[in-house]
């Protein structure tokens, strides 16, 4: 009975994590090194696209600085290895505890605005990460970033760093799924509808944020950390703008409130930088007309669009919103 | 051609291609087998201007070999690294892991290029920098597959700049640069071998990349009271530095010296007579009257109706420097470390520059040092001519190495100033 009763109210989630295993099991059988590890690289965009999510498909918020917390923890990992000397496994832990007192700072700050201001202010907080890396060249390496020692020995086979990354991704959206679906999570979306009722019904709406927003830096910062042991090298590039517009069009295109849209939106940016560059200068180009096409024909994304479309309405889901 | 004719006909050429692969010996295969290089550049983003001219001198060269080389064929597989360091190591991992070349060149930001040294470092691939000029992958921090044809430390050029500084009796001296490690090197080589002359480094100023407006910048300069400004800035910054140094008035009242890429050609293409007697010095000078450089100009020239850049005669010297280790080894580079070995022992005897380019016992080629004047040329458009030549600056001036390499990085709060 219990069983089924798990089964039944996880169902999603199920479909969501055997589909994820199947096809991104399956890549390093039929797949070449480098095509590895460009699903290595989706895997961890799709955590980093996942936490963005979190808050804006379920607490109404859109953040621009997850860009900076991710980075944030590829920084720290990077420093600890490499000029601490430290291990990987502590380099690991410490870079995922930065991003989340990081993101407990942001979400402090930002916990009682909404809508733009939300927006905006969690820009400038990701831009001040940003000029920090960017100016305290004695920690961080300056513009010309840190170089990394590489992984450890038992990760190095990039085949079985992929597996290793694909475990801690399916957690990861466990935990983010029970989060988002719990209690709490309910009351999220509660604040996402209709913050006034929601505060007149008794709830510390801000609390409720700023404690989503920190747990959204234990995420951000698990993909900054195998980031970190993924590219073996950071740079202000790392933790700049574009990283969080990124990590949102990932989120955006493979559909809002959907969380496993995170998967389809970092494959779909992905694999159009990995392969359409191969014939085109202009693959930055077919990106925008990709993001506007999603925009005017399916702003739900591709998860969204597809949920509509079994469920048989033509009706569209209420839209996620910037501005409330 | 229709759909069917294609299939049939593509098959019986896979199927042919296959069966003569197949039949053929193996080292046969080998020996005409197209040597491939991936060649990385930024072709979108801020610098794309500059990594288009990257392409074109790497392409001019092998255009000209009729693309091969020692009896081989040669692919050139380009990938646009968008000046971003994680996109450059996409890029490279694709090109060696998926397109297995035989080695990469190119890139043109030090972080890119500090990202992608950092991925050959494991993997061993020959990884070829004729622009990346970060003072340390010849210094402090040698890779050994990581190899600087034809290329430069950032504070190498800069120091005999100095040096003219002070014989024209310059004493007290002004610095502005981009804030960045590529300005704070090239800043450094400047201020340390000035300031042990005996001149005096007044005040240094940093600015942003992309700056917008340099008037407060050129407001303090004016009152710093000196006798010559030197100026670091790259691409859209320089432009705009120089158009407002001019339009401000300073322009003709302090003598302007720049680094080698304030005035590369790259830049001035565009100006007018703001950039006119800007001095500046470099191992290249586009309005040298040596021969073989006069050659390189004209050559460049015809084929892409402008005067080459520091990117392109970089890009087609290496090119050049690295062709011409494979024909002395018969085309054969299937030993990467003989190959490595004989790239490090190699020099460039031939090359546009008209003088023979050496390493020096760190991998930094010693190249005859000009210093350069922007002058008018008999058609009108602007370019740096030599006024004055410093033969065989090396990377380490004339310092001891063990002695150099134990200061510190240059940085923006160490810039060797002798106080």
């Amino acid at each position: 009975m219990f069983a089924d009763k798990v089964l039944r109210n996880n169902s999603r989630l199920l479909i969501g994590l055997v589909t994820i295993l199947v096809v991104f099991g399956s890549l390093p059988l039929i797949t070449s090194n480098y095509q590895v590890s460009v699903a290595n690289e989706i895997l961890i965009f799709a955590v980093l696209a996942m936490s963005i999510d979190v808050l804006a498909g379920y607490a109404g918020r859109t953040s621009l600085g997850h860009g900076a917390i991710f980075g944030l923890s590829t920084y720290v990992v990077i420093y600890w290895t490499s000029v601490m000397g430290g291990s990987a496994w502590s380099g690991i832990l410490l870079g995922i505890m930065a991003a989340t007192m990081l993101a407990a700072v942001f979400g402090l700050l930002a916990a009682r605005v909404s809508g733009v201001y939300f927006l905006l202010l969690t820009l400038a907080l990701g831009m001040i990460v940003w000029g920090v890396t960017l100016r305290w060249t004695s920690v961080s390496g300056g513009e010309n970033g840190l170089r990394g020692v590489g992984r450890p020995a038992l990760l190095i086979d990039p085949v079985t760093f992929y597996y290793v990354t694909l475990g801690i991704v399916l957690a990861i959206s466990i935990l983010v799924w029970r989060f988002v679906h719990s209690p709490f999570g309910l009351t999220l979306r509660g604040i996402r509808d209709s913050e006034s009722r929601m505060a007149s019904l008794g709830f510390g709406t801000p609390l409720h944020v700023f404690i989503a927003f920190t747990m959204t830096g234990v995420f951000a910062g698990t993909a900054g950390a195998v980031y970190a042991l993924f590219n073996n090298f950071v740079s202000p590039s790392t933790v700049q703008l574009s990283q969080s517009v990124e990590g949102l069009l990932m989120a955006i295109i493979g559909g809002i409130g959907t969380l496993f849209g995170a998967f389809i939106g970092s494959a779909a940016i992905i694999l159009l930088e990995n392969f359409v560059s191969q014939y085109t200068d202009r693959w930055q180009m077919v990106l925008g007309l990709m993001f506007i096409g999603t925009m005017i024909f399916f702003p739900e994304g591709v998860l969204g669009a597809y949920r509509r479309l079994i469920r048989g309405g033509g009706k569209r889901k209420k839209q996620f919103k910037v501005e409330e | 051609m229709d759909r069917r004719r294609f299939l049939t006909s593509t098959g019986a050429v896979l199927t042919l291609s296959a069966a003569g692969s197949l039949a053929a010996p193996s080292i046969l295969r080998a020996q005409n087998a197209p040597i491939r290089i991936g060649l990385m550049a930024p072709l979108s983003g801020v610098v794309a201007a500059g990594g288009r001219e990257i392409v074109e001198g790497f392409n001019m060269f092998w255009e000209e070999r009729d693309n091969s080389i020692g009896g081989r064929p040669v692919e050139v597989i380009v990938e646009d690294d968008a000046g971003n360091p994680d996109t450059s190591l996409q890029k490279a991992r694709r090109l060696v892991e998926q397109e297995k070349v035989d080695f990469l060149f190119g890139n043109l930001l030090a972080n890119t290029g500090l990202a992608v040294a950092n991925y050959v470092k494991d993997n061993g691939t020959p990884y070829f920098i004729p622009v990346i000029a970060a003072d340390d992958l010849t210094q402090r921090q040698r890779i050994r597959n990581v190899i600087r044809v034809a290329g430069y430390t950032a504070s190498q050029m800069p120091r005999p700049l100095a040096d003219w500084a002070l014989k024209q009796g310059y004493k007290r001296v002004a610095t502005v640069a981009q804030d960045y490690a590529f300005g704070h090197e090239q800043c450094a080589g400047f201020a340390q071998v000035f300031s042990q002359g005996g001149g005096e480094v007044v005040g240094q100023l940093w600015n942003p990349l992309n700056t917008a407006d340099f008037s407060p910048y050129i407001g303090q300069l004016a009152s710093m009271n000196v006798d010559a400004i030197f100026a670091m800035e790259l691409g859209a910054d320089a432009s705009r530095f120089m158009k407002q140094y001019s339009d401000f008035g300073l322009k003709g009242n302090i003598p302007l010296l720049g680094a080698q890429n304030f005035t590369d050609q790259s830049v001035i293409r565009t100006l007018g007579e703001e950039c006119e007697g800007i001095v500046s010095s470099a191992h290249f000078a586009e309005g040298s009257d040596n021969p073989e450089t006069r050659k390189f100009v004209e050559t460049y020239k015809a084929r892409y109706n402008k005067l080459p850049s520091l990117y392109g005669f970089s890009h087609y010297s290496g090119a050049l420097w690295v062709a011409q280790v494979i024909e002395s080894l018969n085309g054969d580079i299937s030993n990467r470390e003989a190959f490595i070995d004989a790239v490090l022992a190699s020099e460039l005897p031939n090359s546009p520059l008209g003088s023979a380019v050496k390493f020096d016992e760190y991998g930094n080629p010693v190249y005859d040092v000009y210093i350069r004047k922007v002058e008018k040329n008999a058609d009108g458009q602007y370019w740096n001519v030599p006024i004055e030549t410093y033969p065989q600056v090396s990377q380490f001036w004339t310092y001891d190495p063990e002695e150099y390499l134990k200061q510190p990085v240059f940085s923006r709060d160490y810039q060797g100033i002798k106080q």
